[in-house]
């Protein structure tokens, strides 16, 4: 492999934990969502340099399903369920943005010591790609956990699902059929969560899950 | 088409009738037709596999049906050790089913009894036969979970829902047992066939583990102390033919379970598995019979006895195991014999014995026999047969249940042979333990018929009981002829037991048939020989002979006078004996230790009209050494637990985020 296109993949897959890293302190809604958008265009740049250099072309319909869902249809989907549930103004601090960033980077460091340990014959381009993924799998799991708000809880499993997909293309061979069929079930997650938002906004004048919480009548 | 096509074929035609039985449980005429099916499918098997037993013993017939796991397909086995215990299952079976034609008649609910029946009977028949772990496994489970259904069939009665729960508790633990036995029986490679499992050799320490993991599984199914709690709950619970099933024969289907595992598929043994079986067989026994007589439910006792019997099998299994270990096959044999002998024995009585229970029971309504009493008069042929069957079991010549506590004392009697020092101590130490349970089992059985059958009766219920219908009688004097044919003909059984002994040992006990007068010899006729038919005669010469002297030379007049109550102004039936009184010598001999019986009198003062006490305090002390904790650290456990129902979505979220960092961390930081 030449330097090049692995330096390239690297500073992509790289780039998008950097991105992970962003949602992490993002506090209001818009600004989460636009870096969830931005994430997504760099998984779209990511798989397609992926395919390049793998000479995969069924990658770069991945490439483009990522950057037409992903980056447009999903953020403009959650743009406008957050105007009409009217929270674009709401803050949200369920853990400090300082913990959380610690938190953040000490799952990186154990997401690559921990592949880099168990992959030593593996190809380095996959390796690097597959620990740069678990760390964005884990930043995902990260941000739902530390939301309070359903609608970023979404975005922290739509970020999730972009670390899976990295994987996916960062391993030789994968067929184009595993990677659409999670696309869509994604998609209809996806759709399945915005109409859940909406009832239980119907229900509860609110999207704070702790709103069920009070409604089970169980403490925090 | 091979020979065990036609069990199989008959296992068929039994889920068929359970099938079928569920579609005409409602109707009026149910009840004859799914005994009638059952009586004929099981009678048709067992004349095969008698047949098949006595035609071709060598014989051995396999098939593999497309059922199961993929690779191996469910394959099913009839051998000579199969083939005996299919005698035993469909014996029983068609015993059952002749007695369910007329006691089905006041089943309250037959719709919760008559599809699970047949389905039991399948099930059973079905482990004998397998000859894959999955299949067995697999039947294994069916079997157990049929009968728990006939356990919960009368749910609605005191105390039957916790035996069911109890029951599920235990046969889950067996079978987890079992499929972890099997999993190490089938190595790493995997290979789940009984015929796989044959041809390995497993290690030392697998072999220990195995037989450990069986003497759980198997032995909870069968009883053997400390894991029989549930079987005194569970096989009263269900209807008396079915109590008879279970205990008669699905004890038997855990020991072929054992056997088969541990006789045949392990391969040789170590001398001390001898000594782990024989020892606890002994305990099972001593403290089985132990329980039975303290206690005053008939069916109960019942099936407290059944785990007294299934002690002095598994001390046989372990006595034969010890031979086998030791290069003594002539020996080994003996014992094997003996076991398979009781097996078949104890299938016969106890089936008799409950068949009778349930008589009773449907006579007057009654188990507790605090309220039985002088049913003799009143159900004449049920207590002539109940008396058989009680004369059986407490190994009384010439009757069937002596002649293979016979062969066992013999076996033991050869202990002196054994070169382990540990075996020459533990044989004639467990020996003295079959002994002792043997007499007290007799005291139980007195009891047992004393209290229920004798005296007066002690409820009204009893003064207007009247005698079963023909098909329950049909059905136990069946039984109680097989009793006295097995005990005086025993060398025809000994003989028909060879080919088992021929295939698991390699030896066989001497051929009985060619010995004169239809004595049996087990080893040579200088040391032993018994002859039960000699035994017979000479008991119904006697006894015809007192009979004729006392009715020809005594005098003809009757008289009646007023029985001695022991000083006692005002005799009525509770003045009598009753089941705890007769007990209670025995209560004070073993009872400390066993139970921890405590007595207390509580005399009042002087010039006070209160009434002196007597109080009896016992404790189950199996149940509160091993079982109380347990239930109690479960329950610590669930209720410590309990407030992880109510979490927060975000709190079950970072609970599953914290595990898998937690897990993640074990992988990276793992050497």
């Amino acid at each position: 492999m030449n330097g090049l296109t692995f330096d390239i993949a690297h500073l992509l897959a790289g780039g998008l934990v950097l991105v992970s890293f962003m949602m992490l302190y993002q506090d209001r809604l818009f600004a989460l969502i636009n870096v969830f958008a931005l994430h997504a265009i760099v998984l779209a740049l990511s798989v397609a340099w992926q395919a390049y250099i793998q000479d995969a072309h069924h990658l770069y319909v991945t490439a483009a399903i990522a950057l037409i869902f992903k980056a447009l249809v999903i953020p403009v989907g959650l743009h406008r369920i957050i105007h009409r549930l009217g929270i674009h103004r709401d803050i949200e601090t369920a853990v400090g943005i300082g913990p959380t960033m610690l938190a953040g980077i000490g799952l990186v460091t154990l997401s690559m010591v921990l592949m880099l340990r168990v992959t030593p014959e593996a190809d380095p381009l996959a390796r690097e790609d597959l620990a740069f993924a678990l760390s964005i799998i884990l930043l995902g799991l990260l941000v739902m956990v530390t939301r309070r708000n359903a609608v970023s809880q979404v975005v922290g499993f739509m970020s999730l699902e972009n670390g899976l997909v990295l994987a996916a293309t960062g391993a030789k061979g994968m067929p184009l059929v595993v990677e659409i069929s999670v696309a869509f079930s994604i998609l209809i997650a996806f759709i399945v969560i915005g109409v859940f938002l909406f009832r239980i906004r119907e229900r509860f004048d609110s999207v704070d899950v702790g709103a069920l919480d009070d409604y089970r009548g169980e403490r925090r | 088409m091979s020979v065990v096509a036609l069990p199989l074929w008959g296992v068929a035609a039994l889920l068929g009738t359970a099938i079928a039985a569920v579609a005409i449980g409602r109707r009026g005429s149910a009840t004859q037709l799914v005994y009638g099916a059952t009586l004929a499918i099981s009678a048709v098997v067992l004349v095969i596999v008698t047949g098949e037993l006595v035609g071709d013993p060598a014989g051995v017939s396999a098939v593999t049906l497309p059922l199961g796991l993929p690779w191996i397909g469910a394959q099913f086995r009839l051998d000579a050790l199969s083939a005996f215990f299919l005698l035993v299952v469909n014996l029983g079976g068609a015993a059952a089913s002749l007695y369910g034609l007329g006691y089905g008649h006041h089943e309250p609910a037959p719709g919760r009894v008559l599809p699970f029946f047949p389905a039991f009977l399948a099930g059973m028949n079905l482990v004998v036969l397998a000859n894959d772990a999955f299949s067995f496994l697999l039947s294994w489970e069916f079997m157990s979970l049929a009968s728990w259904a006939l356990v919960m069939a009368h749910h609605r009665e005191q105390d039957n829902t916790r035996a069911g729960y109890i029951y599920l508790v235990m046969a889950s633990f067996g079978t987890l047992a079992l499929l972890l036995a099997f999993g190490l029986l089938a190595g790493l490679g995997g290979t789940y066939t009984f015929d796989a499992m044959r041809a390995a050799e497993p290690s030392q320490f697998v072999a220990a583990a195995v037989l450990g993991l069986m003497l759980l599984g198997a032995g909870s199914k069968a009883g053997l102390v400390p894991l029989h709690v549930w079987l005194p709950l569970a096989h009263p619970a269900a209807p008396s033919h079915v109590s008879a099933l279970m205990s008669g024969v699905m004890t038997k289907v855990a020991v072929y379970g054992f056997i088969r595992v541990i006789f045949d598929l392990l391969g040789e043994p170590a001398w001390w598995s001898g000594v782990v079986v024989l020892s606890l067989g002994g305990l099972t026994a001593v403290l089985g019979i132990l329980y039975a007589l303290l206690e005053k439910d008939l069916k109960r006792l019942l099936a407290y006895s059944t785990i007294e019997n299934i002690g002095v099998i598994f001390a046989s299994l372990g006595l034969a195991l010890a031979f086998k270990a030791n290069a003594m096959p002539s020996a080994a044999a003996l014992a094997l014999t003996a076991a398979l002998f009781h097996v078949l024995n104890h299938s016969f009585f106890k089936s008799l014995l409950f068949f009778g229970a349930g008589a009773v029971l449907t006579a007057t309504g009654e188990r507790d026999m605090e309220k039985l009493g002088g049913l003799i008069h009143r159900m004449p042929l049920t207590s002539f047969v109940f008396l058989v069957g009680c004369v059986s079991i407490s190994a009384l010549p010439p009757f069937n249940g002596f002649v293979s506590e016979w062969l066992a004392f013999q076996a033991i009697l050869q202990s002196p042979d054994l070169p382990q020092w540990g075996l020459k101590v533990m044989v004639p130490a467990v020996g003295g333990l079959l002994a002792l349970s043997a007499a007290l089992a007799a005291a139980c059985f007195v009891k047992a018929f004393g209290i229920t059958f004798l005296g007066r009766p002690r409820s009204a219920a009893v003064e207007h009981a009247h005698e079963v219908d023909r098909y329950s009688l049909a059905a136990m004097f069946a039984l109680a002829a097989l009793c006295l044919l097995a005990g005086i003909l025993p060398g025809l059984v000994i003989d028909g037991l060879s080919p088992v002994t021929l295939s698991l040992i390699g030896n066989r006990m001497p051929v009985q048939l060619a010995q004169p007068w239809l004595s049996i010899v087990p080893i040579g006729e200088s040391r032993s020989s018994y002859n039960g038919l000699l035994v017979f005669v000479f008991i119904a010469i006697s006894a015809s002979l007192a009979a004729f002297v006392i009715h020809r030379f005594a005098s003809h007049a009757l008289r009646r006078g007023p029985a001695w109550g022991c000083g006692f102004p005002d005799i009525t039936p509770a003045a009598q004996y009753t089941a705890v009184s007769f007990a209670q010598p025995i209560r004070r001999v073993f009872g400390t230790f066993a139970f921890r019986a405590r007595e207390r009198v509580e005399m009042p003062p002087p010039g006070a009209t209160a009434p002196a006490r007597l109080d009896v305090e016992v404790h189950d002390v199996v149940w509160e050494t091993f079982y109380q904790p347990i239930t109690g650290a479960i329950g610590f456990a669930t209720e410590k637990l309990n407030h992880l129902q109510f979490l927060t979505i975000r709190r079950y979220l970072t609970l599953v985020f914290l595990f898998l960092v937690t897990l993640l961390l074990v992988l990276a930081l793992w050497p």
